[in-house]
């Protein structure tokens, strides 16, 4: 069952690279019936920080593995966007949203949908590296334990897994039981990211994650989200337009809590249809 | 006297008068630890510790004071440090911000400025009379604990307050409960600054004489306390009893057995010292 699972998202995802393609298809045929479904799907959405309307009207589409950026100048929203996904804003009192929001074509506030499932889901790598001041294996062992594995093997195979996948493995693996803040800051975020994806998310978030890093430390993230899309789809807010060009498929442009455009991350760059974009890409303000 | 002159001048002049305030506290400091280190610390000796209290000054010991202490200690400690914490977490990440939680929030801060014999009134009362558990180390304990709880719910407060929020998102995202990020996170990372309040509440309570008087301690306790329904006297309890006697033999006695109470105090206060530092060197966040 999950072969197939894994064989038929394979395929979409070679469906969406040739997105373009689909594109013109689609208004060629008329509604394609194999079309990719989408990953995540959001409609009218509105948020607020009590009175403040933090975003307005927001609809995208995002197809599986696929990066996505989220740009645009500080205080628009990105964060707040992000954290709509994991459910993170519901934390923060006073926040309020209005609208559609389906991951897998699933209402994430249905009650169903119980909110640590959706965050075992839906994974998040934070601004600043923030491990947990305990061993570097602790740290990554940490999801799975509060998800009830208990199996020692099992959860000493995932942390290897993870800390390979986040290509982090060969700098750690003589030291797992040393704290992890003892780790270079480009490190720590990469622990980030193995502890997020021990968990096996379908979708992690990123919240500018190289914006505290060094350039070289700042490039080896890169890379790993360009492996990590395999497996992920991915939204990652950056400031860094360089960034956004290199590692995303799409980019969304965010300004004052509106949705300005989003398209093609090659469109956005070199060819915006809105001039508040162009000015933003071009450096004129943000 | 240009205006830099007189800055400099007040400049010193406080200077001076904090180094002479500073030297009074040492000065009177060193004179209570002398004069106390030589009346009683020839009286030091392994029969000491184990001899019973007696008539005779040369054969009394702070056996049943010492082991009463121990008692009322860890029976203080068994009641105190989980209501404590237990209380401090629920201020801290359930209570919902608002009057409800401010008006705790006062009386708690306002609790640990009641003086100690309110408590052995309120012992008495409660412990005692109401629920008949007599004179007796499970009174005394009781009492105390209601004395030193204020100080480690604050400390248990104001421990959770330094781990970072970014630690408790952390854990959520990964699926976290808010019963697991406290329990697994939140309550490790705030262990240091909870265990150094615990010990500085402890070291509070050892001290206390005033609220066991009232609940019952006895002055002359001829045997060692076997449960908690017995009855008992502490340290400080004995002390009072043999500085009011007569006999220079008992003032020897008492200087003795200020020389032991303060050592534990003193070791109490320098493990919460180390534990602290110990926390503050570890948690880089
Ligand atoms: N917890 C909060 N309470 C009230 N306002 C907030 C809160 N968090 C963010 N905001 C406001 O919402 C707006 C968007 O914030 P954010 O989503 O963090 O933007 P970005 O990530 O794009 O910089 C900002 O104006 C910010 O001041
Ligand atoms: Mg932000």
């Amino acid at each position: 069952m999950s072969n197939i699972k894994k064989t038929s998202t394979k395929r979409q995802s070679e469906i969406v690279s040739a997105e373009s393609t689909t594109a013109i298809n689609e208004k060629l045929l008329g509604k394609n019936p194999s079309k990719p479904m989408k990953k995540i799907e959001i409609k009218n959405v509105h948020c607020w920080y009590g009175d403040f309307h933090v975003l307005r009207d927001i609809e995208m589409a995002v197809d599986p593995n696929t990066v996505t950026a989220l740009i645009g100048p500080s205080g628009c929203g990105k964060t707040t966007f992000l954290r709509i996904f994991n459910r993170m804003n519901d934390l923060i009192e006073g926040f309020r949203l209005e609208g559609e929001v389906m991951i897998d074509k699933k209402d994430i506030f249905s009650r169903e949908l119980r909110v640590n499932e959706l965050r075992k889901k839906v994974g998040m790598v934070f601004q600043k590296p923030n491990p947990f001041p305990k061993s570097i294996f602790e740290n990554v062992a940490y999801g799975l334990r509060v998800n009830g594995i208990t199996n020692k093997k099992i959860i000493a195979e995932t942390v290897e897994h993870s800390l390979k996948q986040s290509a982090l493995w060969g700098e750690v693996k003589d030291k797992l039981h040393k704290n992890a803040l003892g780790l270079s800051g480009g490190q720590q975020q990469r622990l980030c990211i193995a502890r997020a994806i021990a968990i096996e998310p379908s979708i992690i978030l990123m919240d500018e994650p190289t914006s505290a890093l060094d350039p070289i430390s700042n490039s080896k993230i890169e890379e790993l989200i360009y492996d990590l899309k395999q497996k992920y789809t991915i939204l990652i807010v950056t400031h860094n337009m360089q960034q956004a060009a290199r590692v995303s498929d799409r980019t969304a442009f965010f300004y004052l809590g509106d949705l300005v455009e989003f398209d093609e991350t090659k469109t956005i760059f070199t060819n915006p249809k809105n001039e508040k974009t162009q000015n933003y890409i071009t450096g004129r303000f943000g | 006297m240009n205006n830099e002159q007189v800055k400099t001048l007040k400049n010193n002049a406080f200077k001076i008068w904090a180094i002479i305030a500073t030297s009074i506290g040492l000065i009177m400091l060193a004179v209570l630890l002398i004069k106390i280190g030589m009346d009683g610390l020839h009286r030091l000796s392994f029969d000491f510790f184990t001899a019973l209290p007696s008539r005779r000054p040369e054969q009394a010991g702070i056996l049943t004071a010492l082991v009463g202490t121990l008692w009322v200690m860890v029976t203080t400690a068994v009641f105190a440090i989980p209501i404590g914490i237990g209380a401090g977490i629920y201020l801290e990440e359930y209570a919902r911000k608002g009057w409800w939680s401010s008006f705790l929030e006062i009386n708690i801060s306002n609790l640990a400025g009641v003086p100690s014999i309110i408590y052995g009134l309120l012992g008495l009362e409660i412990f005692v009379r109401t629920l008949h558990l007599g004179q007796s180390i499970l009174s005394g304990s009781l009492t105390l604990s209601l004395l030193i709880l204020p100080i480690v719910i604050v400390s248990t407060r104001e421990a959770i307050k330094t781990v970072p929020s970014t630690m408790r998102e952390a854990s959520y995202a990964l699926g976290a409960s808010k019963w697991q990020t406290i329990w697994m996170q939140m309550l490790p990372a705030a262990s240091g600054g909870i265990m150094t309040g615990i010990i500085l509440a402890l070291s509070r309570a050892i001290g206390e004489t005033a609220p066991l008087i009232v609940v019952g301690a006895l002055m002359y306790v001829p045997f060692v306390p076997k449960s908690v329904f017995d009855s008992f006297t502490v340290l400080p309890i004995q002390i009072y009893n043999w500085v009011s006697r007569p006999q220079a033999g008992f003032i020897i006695n008492a200087a003795a057995a200020i020389i032991v109470l303060m050592l534990i105090t003193i070791l109490m206060n320098g493990a919460a010292v180390i534990l602290r530092n110990r926390w503050q060197n570890r948690v880089k966040w």
